[in-house]
């Protein structure tokens, strides 16, 4: 099989790379280099919203693309954000449309279902996307889900899969992945949701599943086994520390403010309110089975900890 | 050292507790296949700290009496309560009948009100002890799972309700007994007798309520007595456990269909309250 992978310079776009380049042929692109790419990885430095990128897709003979060239820095201008999340992912849907490419795969994430009051314990695929209620900066991030659902209704010829795993931990920078690594993460005093995680090769993993021929739709991807967030925090060897509520929205707002922090006030939730998934139809549909548990999860994260630090 | 000190008096907490009530946690911990909490954030464990002052709650201060527990089917099960109370003590004292005095001991699973999840600490107490946001599809997966899932179909109207009012069941919701249907679960009708004494309400400040974001602000006289106002009144519980009720047909049914089981339940809760307030011959004791 011919794989694309676009944004595969990131972090997770080179975990799938050297876990998918043996069994396929691994075409990427991404406007930034791959250092440490395997040899038989074919790499187009090329900004996907370029004229240019259409070239790769049309002389490609690709049999599925895996995009992954999604923009998540929060600091990043949300003018920024739109254009190349929204547009990218346009383009690339057009691509896999006029060159007759068979399957598209995006990662979305459980995040757009947003952590909520009067969330249901299990959020199945047909939940409302209501993440954008409290957190503006992630709505180009629930428009690309968006526009995956409507390019599966309006191109059945292209097996469109849309995956939402909750939160992806690892050696990935990502805000719960960091979140963890710290030595004092903050936490809301009184409230101690239970949380989901997943391991970044179980999310590899289910991208594998989905490359299948005949997998189709949308999927929520579970992890390892719930836990209350301080059992976690316990785990990933930090020492919680918690604020009231009603301080910390407008403590994180000043701090993010001034720049010193990275994470953006409306992440709060998360450790406020159950954002949890129901993957049933991940395992039913795809036959995806996580393989890290939590100790096996947090042990990792915890060596990507002390490399970070060192 | 800090840790040492705590896991010391942990265990000397422990030890401390009465063994057989140690079993029956053990029991529902059992229940749990293996993991610490279940995906709800229940965790059998989190009882010990609490159980002396629910014991006392229970045995000493309502001194609670129960009624057919024997009448409980195995295995997954629906209680439709009638609740009252101004605070959900109801749900308290089934809760223990079920762990204290039910062969074998339950964890009862209740539904919640939407708006306990943004109540910092109480959120987590009552995630802890096992109690689950109301939606229908945390019921499902609960009956699912073959839990004792409670439901007062009256929800915040029934609790709230004013002295007036006692012992008057209000409208029942709809969405109990089509889950009932839909997993095919028995229903067993309770009536709680004694709870609508506890603090027996003159006036709920409706607007006061709305301003703090609070489901009702009610007003009871002996809310005047300094510091033990706080506290409700020890009226004495009678728990009444009706005979289980099978249903069939279909879930997805009209809600005048739905409605007549669901007067079946209601009609059962009330002859239980009916009789519970015949045979209670004081309130008190």
């Amino acid at each position: 099989m011919r794989v694309a992978i676009t944004g595969i310079s990131g972090r997770f776009g080179a975990l799938l790379t050297r876990r998918l380049h043996r069994q396929h042929t691994v075409v990427g692109i991404d406007r930034r280099p791959f250092p440490g790419a395997p040899a038989d990885v074919e790499l187009h430095r090329i900004d996907i919203r370029r004229k240019r990128c259409e070239e790769v897709f049309r002389k490609g003979a690709f049999d599925a693309v895996v995009h992954l060239n999604v923009m998540h820095d929060p600091r990043a201008s949300s003018a920024d954000h739109h254009t190349f999340n929204i547009q990218g992912t346009t383009r690339v849907m057009q691509y896999c449309q006029r060159h007759g490419i068979k399957k598209l795969i995006l990662l979305s994430s459980a995040n757009v279902y947003g952590p909520r009051a009067d969330n249901t314990q299990f959020l199945t695929e047909d939940a409302p996307l209501m993440g954008g209620e409290r957190f503006h900066q992630i709505q180009d991030l629930i428009g690309i889900d968006m526009l995956g659902q409507s390019f599966f209704w309006k191109h059945p010829e292209v097996e469109t899969v849309i995956l939402r795993p909750v939160h992806i931990v690892g050696a990935v920078r990502n805000a719960p992945s960091n979140y963890l690594r710290l030595d004092r993460p903050w936490t809301l005093a009184g409230f101690d949701p239970m949380v989901q995680l997943i391991h970044e090769d179980d999310v590899a993993m289910g991208i594998e599943r989905a490359l299948r021929p005949g997998a189709q739709g949308i999927f929520n991807l579970a992890g390892c086994e719930p836990a209350p967030l301080s059992r976690i925090i316990e785990l990933a060897g930090g020492r919680p520390l918690p604020i009231p509520h009603f301080a910390a929205g407008p403590m994180l707002e000043r701090l993010w403010k001034m720049r010193l922090t990275t994470f953006p006030a409306p992440e709060l939730d998360h450790l406020r309110y159950v954002c949890m998934v129901d993957a049933a139809r991940a395992r039913e549909v795809l036959g995806y089975t996580p393989r890290y548990d939590l100790d096996a999860t947090l042990t990792h994260l915890r060596l990507t900890r002390a490399l970070l630090a060192s | 050292m800090f840790r040492a000190v705590k896991d010391h008096l942990a265990t000397r907490y422990e030890a401390s507790l009465d063994p057989a009530l140690l079993d029956r946690i053990e029991v529902l911990k059992a229940h749990l296949g293996g993991y610490e909490t279940d995906a709800f954030g229940f965790d059998p464990e989190a009882i010990k700290p609490v159980i002396p002052i629910v014991e006392f709650l229970y045995r000493r201060y309502f001194r609670v009496q129960t009624f057919g527990l024997e009448n409980l089917p195995e295995g997954r099960v629906l209680l439709i309560a009638n609740h009252s109370g101004q605070i959900p003590m109801d749900g308290m004292m089934i809760g223990t009948s079920l762990l204290l005095d039910a062969h074998p001991p339950r964890a009862v699973r209740s539904m919640v009100e939407r708006w306990v999840p943004s109540l910092p600490y109480v959120s987590v107490f009552f995630s802890r002890l096992g109690q689950v946001l109301g939606t229908p599809e945390n019921c499902r997966t609960l009956l699912a799972q073959h839990h004792t899932v409670l439901v007062f179909p009256e929800g915040v109207t029934g609790i709230n309700k004013t002295f007036d009012k006692r012992y008057q069941l209000q409208q029942f919701g709809l969405g109990f007994m089509r889950l009932a249907l839909e997993t095919n679960t028995p229903i067993v009708p309770v009536g709680v007798v004694g709870a609508e004494e506890q603090i027996p309400a003159l006036w709920n400040l409706k607007k006061v309520a709305k301003l703090l974001g609070m489901p009702a602000v009610p007003v009871s006289p002996h809310m005047l007595i300094p510091i033990l106002g706080m506290l409700p009144l020890p009226s004495r519980y009678r728990l009444w456990f009706g005979h289980p009720m099978h249903f069939t047909g279909d879930a997805d049914d009209d809600d005048a269909v739905i409605g007549a089981k669901v007067s079946q339940v209601r009609d059962a809760v009330d002859a239980l309250l009916q009789r519970g307030l015949a045979e209670r011959e004081h309130i008190f004791w």
